[in-house]
């Protein structure tokens, strides 16, 4: 019944207040420098007293909150597969890269997701695959014999990527919410048209990008390879007949415009659930909203580090949820 | 005494049952739901208290209005004066029929405003200085449950014993 999500609509409700709004990042990029942008969010609650002035930490504690929201609102985890999973296949392809290299020690895993970077880094050293989800199991059997033959990790990270696409995929088809079902399509779609203009500049062949590119129902993996083959206005041209034509336009300006508009196409997609009242697709919004604001604070403190001019910065910054 | 011999009696107390049952039932699902809301506003922001309760309450309305007209046909048939009237089998229809619009409405706008309740709740969780609006929104379903209240009551009394 739609009413089992009354509570945490209500509560993510009181929570979207204290999201940040475009004024407020706006105020955020108007900070004269990096100290002063840390301590504007720390005035805003962001981080906890074991964070204070180190903003790596204070964007992983929000990360943590996120999730920390999640579970108390007893909303079975499966829905959240299409936001997880890319963290997941990230673990597996670093706990690979470990044990294939044998360069232990760094900070290179997530901790808040299913199965954590040590736990990940026993299953490739035991070659026990089978503790895997079964969507992993096959991409990391082939991607852990492929580094450890090849020691190609570019073909490590294709082979994993790709599987992630697919999981993400699947398990938004296997969404009974549209909101999961849209994000998934969204992902993926973005993702191999990312994959095709990276790869028409590093001139890539047709079976590579075949084979890094994930299917879906927007974008045809045939016609998008053929196009980057051909070259970006080729790629821009076959957009411009989909539901991506405005990506398309974004290509032209820059790479990172065109970064920018996929964030900003998924904020769109979500924005509807600001006025639904009882199913899942507000707490999700509010997850990939809360994610989106990270992301958009991490690349304004990135630019206050570097100094970089606040126009360069504002034309970085992501549309906000609120 | 034998039932079958006061069908009368029998029908107008369920006429009663059937308005108190129905529209409180409503009324119970509707603030279970619009308490759901409200709990979950309070968890993060519990100076919203109050506001959120009469959010919450707006759906209970319906079980008081269920509960008048079983009074007024328990009064109506003698029951709560000690005697009770000799009804035959028509009559106890009739009144069972007079009873049932505030059941039926009462039970489905119980269900329904609680839920726009619910969701006029979201509105004060963002905006509280929205209250008087977002309290419009359920009060708008209430009309429905007060015209069956409405008919409910001049059907009862209209019924002659």
């Amino acid at each position: 019944m739609s009413e089992q999500y009354t509570y945490a609509v209500a509560r993510i409700r009181a929570l979207e207040v204290s999201l940040f709004s475009n004024a407020v990042i706006d105020q955020l990029i108007a900070c004269q420098d990096y100290g002063q942008c840390l301590q504007f969010l720390e005035e805003r609650g962001w981080g906890d007293s074991e964070t204070s002035g180190n903003a790596e930490a204070i964007l992983t504690r929000e990360e943590e909150k996120i999730w920390e929201v999640v579970r108390e609102l007893s909303i079975d985890m499966d829905n959240f597969a299409v936001l997880s999973y890319p963290k997941l296949f990230h673990n597996l392809k670093a706990a690979i890269k470990e044990v294939c290299t044998s360069d232990s020690g760094r900070h290179i895993f997530y901790d808040d997701v299913e199965i954590s970077g040590k736990e990940m880094v026993e299953i490739v050293e035991e070659k026990n695959f089978g503790k895997l989800p079964a969507s992993m199991q096959h991409a990391a059997e082939e991607a852990y014999e492929a580094l450890l033959h090849t020691r190609d990790g570019q073909l490590c990270d294709v082979i994993i990527d790709k599987a992630a696409l697919d999981a993400v995929y699947a398990a938004g088809k296997a969404a009974k919410a549209p909101i999961i079902r849209d994000y998934a399509e969204s992902t993926v779609a973005v993702a191999d048209i990312k994959i095709a203009v990276r790869s028409q500049k590093t001139a890539k062949s047709m079976e590579f990008m075949k084979r890094a590119m994930a299917e879906c129902s927007s974008i045809s993996v045939d016609q998008l390879s053929k196009a980057a083959l051909s070259g970006q206005d080729a790629i821009r041209e076959y957009l411009t007949g989909t539901a991506y034509a405005e990506g398309a336009e974004a290509l032209v300006d820059s790479p990172s415009a065109f970064e920018r508009w996929c964030d900003n196409r998924i904020i769109q997609t979500i924005s509807p659930q600001k006025y639904n009242a009882f199913t899942i697709g507000p707490v999700v919004a509010y997850v990939i909203a809360r994610q989106n604001e990270i992301k958009t604070v991490r690349i304004i403190l990135s630019g206050k580090l570097n100094d970089l001019p606040d126009d360069s910065i504002r034309e970085r910054v992501r549309e906000m949820y609120v | 005494m034998s039932i079958w011999s006061n069908l009368g009696l029998v029908y107008a107390l369920l006429g009663a049952a059937v308005a108190v049952f129905l529209a409180g039932a409503g009324s119970a699902i509707g603030v279970g739901i619009a308490g759901q809301a409200a709990a979950g506003v309070v968890t993060e922001d519990p100076s919203k208290f109050a506001k959120v309760l009469i959010m919450q309450l707006l759906p209970g309305t319906q079980g008081i209005y269920g509960l008048l007209v079983g009074f007024i046909t328990l009064s109506k048939v003698g029951l709560l004066g000690g005697g009770a009237a000799a009804l035959d089998p028509q009559t106890g229809l009739l009144i069972l029929a007079a009873c049932m619009p505030i059941g039926i409405v009462g039970l489905i706008s119980g269900k329904y405003q609680g839920m726009t309740s619910a969701a006029s709740i979201g509105i004060v969780a963002k905006k509280p200085d929205q209250f008087g609006k977002a309290m419009l929104f359920p009060a708008m379903v209430e009309t429905y449950a007060i015209l069956a209240l409405l008919i409910s009551i001049l059907a009862v009394n209209a019924v002659q014993i």
